[in-house]
């Protein structure tokens, strides 16, 4: 037998040659497994579908239990680009009923960065909205033949009354800017936008869940990942009580009906707002379905501004609504008693200005001057503090104090309702007049018109209701809200707090009596029903916009508040045309649960008249 | 007589290896319950299931395992010519009589079976070769006719299964010349063709960076070049002296041109690595008048060539080659990203592998072969569901397993009284060396995609018993290497 040594020895070098590449191949399974963690990513979005499970958004009733905003499923077409395999477009377009050429729209449009941002073709994207039901069904029976599509199951709402859209506000699809804030949101998802809709979206929106599909390399769906180990179920949005009696807004929104302005009415012992209307407004399911945009782009652009809620965004001068005020202050301050006089010769003359009123007995005391609105009471009041010098060392001292008297009633900062957008009104301080006429150069005279609420004055019909409230409550008042109950949870704690102004209680119990005998026998007499003790303020506010605006607020009854309400109607003239009748009719539909007869005539006039043509255009 | 032979066998059997054999064929053959796992029916051994078939594959290769161990282990080396010669026979049949599937002719159909000729030629060959090379008095390098003999056993299966359109099996055969490498062929044509591969591969495949000015590959290859020239002075030439000389001159230039690089200056380097290769050359040629001047020679014209190569492999593949034949390559060596064509596999199972991790998904979890991302995963792409599933450790395990079962069969072969025992031993470890290599390599996209199957592991009867004739032919061998001894 032949040995070759030196040939045997190439054993090591086979031996080596297989044991390098055992060693090279090592290498790459490490680089592969263990320290490249981007195969794993790979093979979960291959493999995995997560699919969103849209919880049932929370149901909305009013204070009653009645029904008001609810759910009706939608379906959306959605794919995933990078799943897309060929398929028969004209047999999609069938079964969707759209155009190819739409459908080609709608990719493009898909893709286009600027109109969505979000875009990739590995998460799902959202081609079509809104299926019908029969569009739905026909859609399912072929989906499989189009891989990379699916539908996604949504929730729109669905409203039960054509009404208190301002406050119910409505859902629309996420923008990037919600994703960017609360990574919550996913493309193609909805939120709540204006409203409570808006203010509650975190109860009402629920808690998504998710689904863990797995999916095969030919883009089937294969089943539950570990038998759903991995999915979470969608947990239901809360529903929502609101405090609105729906049937008492509907017929304050249709009184407001061809006329501009407001009308909100409080609960006054609890602060929940019975009804708040913003006139004009609109049927709140104009902003459901495939046409919210082109609705919502027409009232953008509509003059009279329908998104607008004067309620709590108008800011108006208060005009003679602001009287109660100016006589708490003067009562609380000791520069009146309810037994002193001021003249009144068809108005306030001083220094050569001159404020004019109507035709009433002079002088005259607190409450006749609230009966009877008179001007020259107030300015009068007003001057005697301001301009009392020995007490408060100087004008704007005794301004300061006022001031901080008025911002304790709820003027001049945001009361924090809760419905996006409230709007603070408007109440001047020493450094705005300073600003103004100059430190020292300013006295009662200056700004005396600010004491019958014209002016520099301005707030919100919320806040002016707010005050009604608090002078019903003889003193107190909880921040006004819309929402009554939240399942499972309590109502925020800032509304059962109750807020109680720098005026002793009792005082207002002299300016409840004024407000009483202004509805027996002054400015308010159409609010005199024979069995309901109503009180009241008249308000006719001079603005630069045109005709007058129409203010009153009240309560009622007199001695046991259930209704608190303000109401102002954008140039409709005196508050005793437009406001008196509105305010005391939804009072009486509150307390009452219908028109007496005899009234009839008065609701009939409401329902008729038409105030919007005399309004101009205001700028906000 | 036949009683006690039997007898010796079972005693002297390498039952190491027969172990390592069972250990990969359940292995395998749990793989391929994963890979082919439906959520709708799990039995492992159901029938109908590829596992089941596999496992029923594994129960009649036992039997096959026993019968091979049983014969008498003259039968094999005094029929190698016959069982040769009948396999030739059998696979320029089915060339004419098997069904087209998939564009490849290599399938039996016998009633309810397939089988593939080609994975049976492998032992035939192998007994051959041995055959060859146990007759009286045969050396490789005594004459060319010899050569040429050992050449002609190896291409005419090749030439057959070329013929049947079965590309990656035919490039198997190709492995054997590890075993005339053995038995005394030049090692300078192995490594030529390694280093043809090699510098191939790097110039082609990197070209997208640039190193002193030119592509990255053809630096690279430089550097190779330059490591194979003082390899070869030192290892071929035992010119030990001349090769530290040529080294310190290769580290000292290169040092230079790095640190005129950092500092800013450009450096040409084309001129500068065709002039530092030629300085180190021509002080080669200087040598050839002191000593050995066949191996300096040699050495310098390896070196010549490498250059002459790598400047043609350029020129072909940019302006010989067809775009299309272009990209080919570029698919094969994962510069282009084909994801839809010859690229998905590839792509899709480095995913299924890289997504294992350190210890896998567990058992029956991987969610890319589940799913079925990867195409023929239960067939040539297996090792994918052992990576998803069991991780680094498993993958590395099996590979592992591998390793040691070559080296044990080298170990094996060594040991061989005969030279007919020795020379079909190394075949068989060349068959699994390349089988491995490849199979492996494409899975983990280091390779281009050949269809072989990894052996005991892929799903298949042939593959399956190809390799059981393969091993239990080499340990009734070695079984009965004490016997011969006497």
């Amino acid at each position: 037998m032949r040995k070759d040594y030196n040939l045997e020895k190439r054993r090591y070098v086979i031996g080596g040659f297989i044991v390098i590449i055992a060693m090279i191949y090592i290498c790459r399974l490490v680089n592969l497994q263990v320290f490249d963690s981007k195969y794993k990513e790979y093979a979960d979005s291959n493999a995995f579908l997560r699919k969103a499970v849209y919880p049932s958004r929370g149901i909305i009733y009013d204070r009653d239990g009645r029904l008001v905003v609810y759910n009706q499923p939608a379906y959306d077409v959605m794919m995933i680009p990078r799943d897309v395999k060929e398929f028969d477009t004209l047999d999609f377009c069938r079964a969707l009923n759209i155009s190819p050429e739409d459908l080609r729209k709608r990719f493009v449009d898909m893709r286009d960065k600027r109109r969505n941002p979000g875009y990739s073709s590995y998460s799902p994207q959202k081609l079509l909205t809104h299926l019908t039901a029969e569009e739905y069904g026909r859609l399912q029976e072929k989906l499989y033949r189009f891989p990379g599509f699916y539908i996604q199951k949504r929730i729109l709402r669905e409203y039960n009354y054509k009404t208190a859209a301002n406050v119910l506000g409505n859902i629309r699809e996420v923008s990037q800017k919600d994703i960017d804030k609360d990574p919550y949101y996913m493309p193609g998802d909805y939120i709540g936008d204006i409203g409570i809709e808006h203010t509650y979206e975190e109860h009402l929106r629920g808690k998504k869940g998710a689904e863990v599909l797995m999916r095969d390399a030919l883009g089937r769906i294969q089943g539950r990942y570990e038998e759903g180990a991995l999915d979470r179920d969608a947990v239901a949005g809360k529903n929502i009580k609101l405090s609105l009696n729906i049937e008492l807004q509907q017929y304050a929104e249709s009184l407001m009906m061809n006329k501009k302005g407001a009308v909100v009415a409080i609960e006054p012992s609890t602060g929940e707002i019975l009804c708040l209307v913003s006139a004009p407004s609109y049927d709140p399911s104009l902003l459901i379905g495939r046409e919210r945009g082109a609705n919502y782009n027409k009232m953008m652009t509509d003059p009279d501004k329908p998104l607008f809620n004067r309620a709590i965004q108008a800011t108006y001068p208060p005009g003679s609504t602001f009287k109660p005020t100016q006589g708490l202050i003067l009562l609380e301050e000791g520069i009146i008693t309810t037994g002193t006089m001021f003249p009144c010769y068809h108005g306030f003359i001083s220094g050569g200005l001159r404020v004019g009123c109507h035709g009433h007995g002079s002088p005259l005391p607190l409450k006749p001057a609230l009966q009877t609105s008179c001007n020259a009471y107030f300015c009068w009041g007003f001057k005697a503090m301001i301009d009392k010098r020995g007490k408060y060392g100087s004008s704007a001292n005794a301004f300061d104090i006022w001031k901080k008297h008025m911002v304790s009633m709820g003027y001049g900062y945001k009361l924090g309702v809760d419905l996006p957008g409230e709007y603070r009104g408007f109440i001047p301080n020493v450094d705005f007049y300073n600003k103004w006429y100059g430190a020292g150069h300013w006295s009662a005279n200056t700004i005396i018109s600010i004491s019958i609420g014209q002016g520099e004055i301005l707030a919100t019909p919320l806040q002016i209701a707010n005050l009604c409230a608090t002078i019903a409550n003889r003193g107190h008042y909880i921040t006004p809200h819309v929402v009554k109950e939240i399942q499972d949870t309590i109502v925020p704690a800032e509304y059962l707090e109750k807020h109680t102004p720098t005026i002793a209680s009792h005082w207002y119990n002299d300016i409840a009596e004024g407000m009483r005998m202004a509805v027996t026998g002054g400015t308010c007499r159409l609010a005199n029903l024979p069995d309901i003790e109503v009180c009241g303020k008249t308000g006719t506010a001079q603005n630069p916009h045109g005709k007058d605006h129409s203010a009153f607020m009240g309560f009622a009854p007199y001695h046991d508040p259930k209704i608190a309400i303000a109401v102002y109607v954008e140039n409709a003239g005196f508050g005793a045309t437009f406001g008196v009748p509105i305010g005391s009719l939804v009072m009486e539909r509150y307390l009452r649960g219908h028109i007496p007869p005899e009234r009839k005539y008065l609701e009939e006039r409401m329902l008729q008249s038409n105030t919007i043509q005399f309004a101009g255009t205001r700028k906000h | 007589m036949q009683q006690e032979n039997s007898g010796s066998v079972f005693r002297y059997v390498d039952w190491f290896t027969v172990v390592l054999y069972i250990i990969l064929v359940m292995a395998g053959m749990v793989s391929i319950y994963a890979a082919s796992y439906d959520f709708d029916h799990a039995n492992m051994l159901s029938f109908t299931e590829f596992s089941g078939k596999q496992f029923r594959w594994i129960g009649l290769s036992l039997v096959l395992g026993l019968v091979l161990l049983l014969i008498d282990v003259r039968v094999y080396e005094n029929y190698a010519y016959v069982i040769y010669g009948g396999l030739l026979l059998l696979l320029l049949v089915t060339i004419f009589i098997a069904p087209d599937i998939k564009g490849s002719r290599s399938w039996l159909v016998i009633g309810p079976m397939s089988l593939q000729p080609a994975e049976f030629g492998k032992f035939a060959t192998a007994l051959c070769l041995a055959k060859l090379f146990s007759s009286y008095n045969f050396v490789l390098n005594a004459s060319r006719k010899n050569y040429m003999l050992a050449l002609m056993i190896i291409f005419l299966p090749v030439i057959l299964i070329l013929g049947q359109k079965e590309t990656g099996s035919a490039l198997v055969y190709l492995s054997l010349f590890f075993v005339l490498y053995r038995e005394g062929m030049s090692g300078l044509i192995l490594l030529a063709a390694v280093c043809a591969v090699t510098f191939f591969v790097v110039a082609v495949k990197f070209t997208g960076t640039l190193l002193l000015g030119i592509p990255a590959g053809q630096a690279a290859v430089f550097i190779m070049i330059m490591v194979l020239i003082v390899a070869m002075l030192a290892i071929y030439c035992k010119e030990f002296e001349a090769a530290r000389n040529v080294l310190l001159w290769f580290v000292g230039t290169g040092a230079i041109v790095t640190a005129l690089e950092i500092i800013g200056v450009p450096v040409p380097g084309m001129i500068f690595f065709i002039t530092v290769i030629m300085a180190a050359l021509a002080y080669c040629v200087l040598l050839m008048f002191k000593t050995k001047a066949r191996k300096l020679i040699i050495t310098v014209s390896a070196a010549m060539v490498s250059v002459i190569f790598l400047f043609s492999v350029n020129y072909a593949f940019t302006s010989i080659l067809q775009p299309h034949q272009q990209m080919r390559i570029k698919v094969a060596l994962g510069m282009e990203e084909d994801l839809r064509g010859a690229g998905y596999n590839v792509n899709q199972s480095k995913i299924a592998i890289g997504s294992g991790g350190l210890f896998g998904k567990g058992f029956l979890n991987g969610t890319q072969t589940k799913l079925k991302y990867v195409p023929e995963q239960h067939t040539d792409f297996i090792f994918c569901t052992v990576g998803e599933e069991e991780g680094f450790i498993g993958s590395a395990g099996v590979l592992l397993l591998f390793l040691i079962l070559i080296l044990r069969i080298i170990h094996i072969a060594e040991r061989q009284p005969n030279v007919f025992g020795r020379v079909y031993a190394y075949c068989v470890a060349s068959y699994l060396i390349f089988h491995i290599a490849i199979n492996i390599g494409m899975v983990i996209g280091l390779c281009p995609v050949i269809g072989i199957p990894l052996p005991f592991f892929s799903y298949g009867g042939s593959s399956l018993w190809g390799f059981t004739f393969l091993l239990f032919i080499l340990l009734r061998i070695d079984a009965s290497r004490r016997e011969r001894s006497f």
